[in-house]
């Protein structure tokens, strides 16, 4: 446990960075909260002069954009860090990568210009079965509208899953690849595997594996990074 | 296998492990990848290990002695050494569904293409674990049955030092630090490749004849009609009567870990773990740590300083721990722990020492330590409640000095002490026992007092004494379950019968029943291996979590194999008597063992032989070792940051 002082003089941010990092091979099974505990070592082993938050138990100033979930592999997440001193983006992309376990890489790093909830509208995801599931895919399409139920702390909710997908795409007989509006909430793949296989009963219970490949505006078909 | 042509190429399991990864729990815990971890070409070594810990990752990733031998052997060129855990039974089911064996976590390599599989046993409740793991890795549960390509599977850690209940599952067992056994051990089977291979029998055989681990398969035990041990003799005339432990002389040339495993996973420690020092000399009776591991061998200050700079810098971990079986003894702890607490001071590095001396030293240490923050809580272990009964067990602290440590706490501005005691200890009574509540109550009357604070607190934890192998110990009859339970009962109700003081005084405490399976399998022979193989064809894993363990599986168990189990835990036995364990050597004298427990008896305290003279317990001459202590030169200097 670290012994911090209760009253350490707060140090406002004089620059803000944002991150985009990739959760690649085996690292797809590490939880939100697995890459937070490497990311803090890494933000430590690297001496990133950090801004902390104020109060009795301060905690390095870094916010995280919508997480992809424990098994899902991305291309494309994306945070936020405060830091008391200016730092080379560049410098610091190659340090903090080079601190990380392999499979957590860090793409680029860029001052922040735009706030990352206005950039981040929405996500492009490849899922990978077992099997041939172009039928189903194709029956999915067709709906207008496919529900998925999801249980949160406030009750069961319905979300419409098919209404958020667009841009379904086979490009081999089991692998799809497709774009996921951000939303209240959000389609997590295995709903979008759920609503698939809500309308055809054909396909297996198999696992799919899940892989975002960008999130950003959404132009033209396709997704749009914003760095 | 050794003289046997492997496959130049293991496949991964990794392909078909990632589509089951997805169903289970904490998947993150089968990956790898952890920082520091090493990967090897397979083709490029001539000896190959599998490390395991007989336990969950969370548990097992941070241990330390696991860590050392990972380190060592893949420091040799011609060495690799890949790590697997027990898997936890939603996993076991998949990997029997999928037809996937036991693997290792850096490169998913199944177990059983290693040369060795080598298992640390820090404790005997892993025992089962070790079954579903060869069991998983196809390798035959039975040493006997095993053929030239399966891995030897050699036990260490504590529990090697009674290796005979797993004799039966076992090819081989180290005694003692396994720093230079493993690379003593490498370079045998590396040359025994060399020399154009042979049978298992031959790899085993000269092993046996090194004398750098026990073959239990080269020792023959014959009973007496009442059951007892009537002997144990080595087969072959290569083979010596006993095996001496390994100890490694200068911890300073083994600064190790010096690149700590950090995982993804969370796990129960995260911190840098730096030891300070190996072996106990107090004598505390009960102890077998503090007995199998001596002589005292302390790491001078300036390497201990080194490798907590090392191991922060390495890993990114925010606090570093001073381990070792009392850290307040090291003989330089008050130069240590100032330069620590100098040289991080200001930073966010905290620094920790797992300590149970009783006495206000480890005041001014905690406090050290503690300088630039919280003050929660410490720990101390009293271990008896009675005066009496702390001399039977040698740990030598009188109430007094329980109490002015305790108060010197709460005036320091600690809020919670945490008292650590033992049930069921020999010769033990009702009062010994519920003394401990008259001292906790004591402990918050004077820190009240002291602190002027009604919101002090105090726990005490407790759990039942398992009597252990190479111990003035090792003779005494354990305390029944229901015994021990009653006693505890007794205890619950004298802390609650003042409701003032109770309100302030937490009570922890563990039920007698595993104890007395933890005493079977620490006192047992060669019989109890098919209680463990019955328990676990009957589903028993995970024997050390109490949501596992179950004691009707082992009493049904210990029914159908037909083994008293009262025999091996409860019965005192003779001076006399063959012991499983005797023709392991760890160093000290059965005679002095005995003439300590008869003192134990009698009542009569030895002192700590690291200032004071020798008591004779065997060590030193038998290991052609000595204690090792300060004061080295030298002085802990800040670190002075360079920026590129």
């Amino acid at each position: 446990m670290a012994r911090r002082t209760p009253d350490r003089e707060y140090i406002p941010p004089v620059q803000t960075l944002q991150i985009r990092y990739a959760k690649r091979g085996r690292m797809r099974f590490a939880s939100h909260r697995d890459f937070q505990r490497a990311w803090e070592r890494a933000l430590r082993r690297v001496a990133v002069p950090m801004a902390y938050s104020a109060g009795f138990s301060p905690h390095p100033k870094v916010s995280y954009a919508g997480a992809a979930p424990t098994g899902a592999a991305s291309e494309a997440e994306f945070l936020e860090i405060g830091v008391i001193q200016a730092v080379d983006p560049e410098q610091l992309r190659a340090s903090l990568d080079d601190a990380l376990p392999e499979g957590l890489d860090i793409v680029s790093v860029v001052e922040a210009s735009v706030p990352l909830t206005e950039t981040l509208r929405f996500s492009k995801w490849r899922l990978e079965w077992p099997s041939d599931v172009s039928d189903a895919v194709s029956a999915f399409e067709s709906c207008a509208s496919v529900g998925v139920e999801r249980v949160t702390k406030a009750g069961r909710r319905t979300i419409d899953v098919r209404a958020l997908c667009s841009d379904l795409r086979m490009t081999s007989p089991t692998t799809l690849e497709l774009t996921v509006q951000h939303a209240e909430p959000t389609p997590r793949p295995a709903e979008v595997v759920a609503a698939i296989r809500q309308v055809a009963a054909d396909v297996p219970p198999d696992t799919v594996l899940a892989t975002r490949l960008a999130q950003g505006l959404s132009e033209d078909g396709e997704v749009r990074p914003p760095f | 296998m050794p003289g046997v042509a492997y496959p130049d190429q293991v496949e991964s399991v990794y392909p078909a492990l990632e589509r089951i990864l997805p169903l289970v729990r904490k998947p993150i815990q089968y990956v790898g990848g952890e920082l520091n971890a090493t990967t090897k070409v397979w083709e490029s070594v001539a000896v190959r290990w599998a490390l395991m810990y007989p336990d969950a990752y969370e548990v097992g990733l941070p241990n330390q002695g696991l860590q050392i031998l990972y380190e060592v052997l893949n420091e040799r060129d011609h060495v690799l050494a890949e790590r697997t855990y027990s898997v936890w039974p939603d996993m076991e089911q998949l990997m029997r569904e999928h037809a996937i064996p036991q693997f290792t976590v850096e490169s998913h390599r199944p177990v059983g293409a290693f040369d060795v599989l080598g298992v640390s046993f820090a404790t005997e409740l892993g025992y089962t674990n070790l079954l579903t793991a060869l069991d998983l890795a196809g390798i035959p549960l039975h040493a006997s049955e095993r053929g030239d390509d399966d891995p030897l599977v050699i036990a260490g850690g504590h529990s090697a030092f009674n290796p005979e209940p797993v004799a039966d599952f076992i090819d081989a067992a180290v005694v003692g630090d396994g720093e230079t056994a493993v690379l003593a051990l490498s370079d045998l089977i590396r040359d025994f490749k060399a020399a154009g291979g042979g049978t298992r029998t031959q790899l085993l055989d000269l092993i046996a004849a090194s004398g750098m681990a026990y073959v239990p398969s080269r020792y023959e035990v014959s009973y007496l009609p009442d059951g007892r041990i009537q002997r144990v003799v080595p087969l072959g005339p290569q083979t010596p009567w006993r095996v001496a432990k390994h100890t490694v002389s200068d911890l300073d040339e083994w600064p190790y870990p010096k690149q700590p495993l950090v995982p993804l996973a969370e796990t129960v420690h995260e911190r840098a773990s730096v030891e300070i020092f190996r072996g106990c000399t107090r004598g505390c009776r009960f102890c077998q740590a503090g007995m199998i591991t001596r002589p005292v061998r302390e790491r001078s200050k300036a390497t201990v300083a080194d490798m907590v700079e090392t191991s922060l810098r390495a890993t990114g971990f925010e606090e570093a721990g001073l381990l070792s079986l009392s850290s307040a003894d090291h003989s330089e702890i008050a130069d240590l722990t100032r330069g620590l607490a100098d040289r991080y001071e200001g930073t966010n590095t905290g620094l920790s020492l797992p300590s149970t001396r009783v006495d206000a030293f480890n005041i001014d240490l905690a406090n050290e330590l503690s300088r630039n923050g919280r003050r929660s809580g410490l720990t101390f272990a009293p271990e008896g409640g009675s005066e009496r009964i702390r001399k039977v067990i040698n740990k030598m602290v009188s109430e007094e000095d329980l109490i002015r440590t305790v108060s010197a706490a709460y005036a320091a501005g600690w809020r919670q002490v945490k008292l650590y005691f033992m049930c069921g200890l020999p010769t033990e009574t009702d009062d010994d026992v519920l003394q401990i509540a008259r001292m906790a109550k004591e402990v918050i009357r004077t820190g009240r007092e002291v602190s002027g604070r009604r919101d002090i607190r105090c726990t005490v934890s407790i759990g039942g004494f398992v009597p252990k192998p190479h111990t003035p110990f090792q003779w005494a009859g354990q305390l029944g379950w229901e015994a021990t339970d009653a006693r505890l009962g007794l205890l619950r109700n004298e802390i609650r019968s003042d409701r003032d003081l109770g309100k302030a005084i937490g009570f922890r405490y563990h039920d007698g029943r595993p104890g007395i399976v933890e005493g079977l399998l620490a006192r047992g022979d060669r019989r109890v291996g098919a209680v463990i193989e019955q328990v676990w064809r009957d589903g028993g894993r995970f024997d050390g979590w109490s949501e596992y363990f179950s004691f009707d599986r082992w009493m049904a168990a210990c029914e159908v194999v037909g083994l008293d189990i009262d025999w091996y835990t409860t019965r005192e036995r003779d001076r006399s008597e063959v012991l499983p364990w005797d023709h392991l050597d760890s160093g000290l004298d059965k005679e002095w063992l005995w003439q300590d427990w008869q003192d134990a008896l009698d009542e009569v305290e030895v002192e700590d032989c690291r200032w004071s003279p020798c008591f004779d317990c065997g060590v030193c001459d038998q290991m052609g070792t000595q204690i090792q202590v300060g004061p080295t030169d030298g002085v802990i200097l800040p670190i002075v940051e360079v920026r590129s």
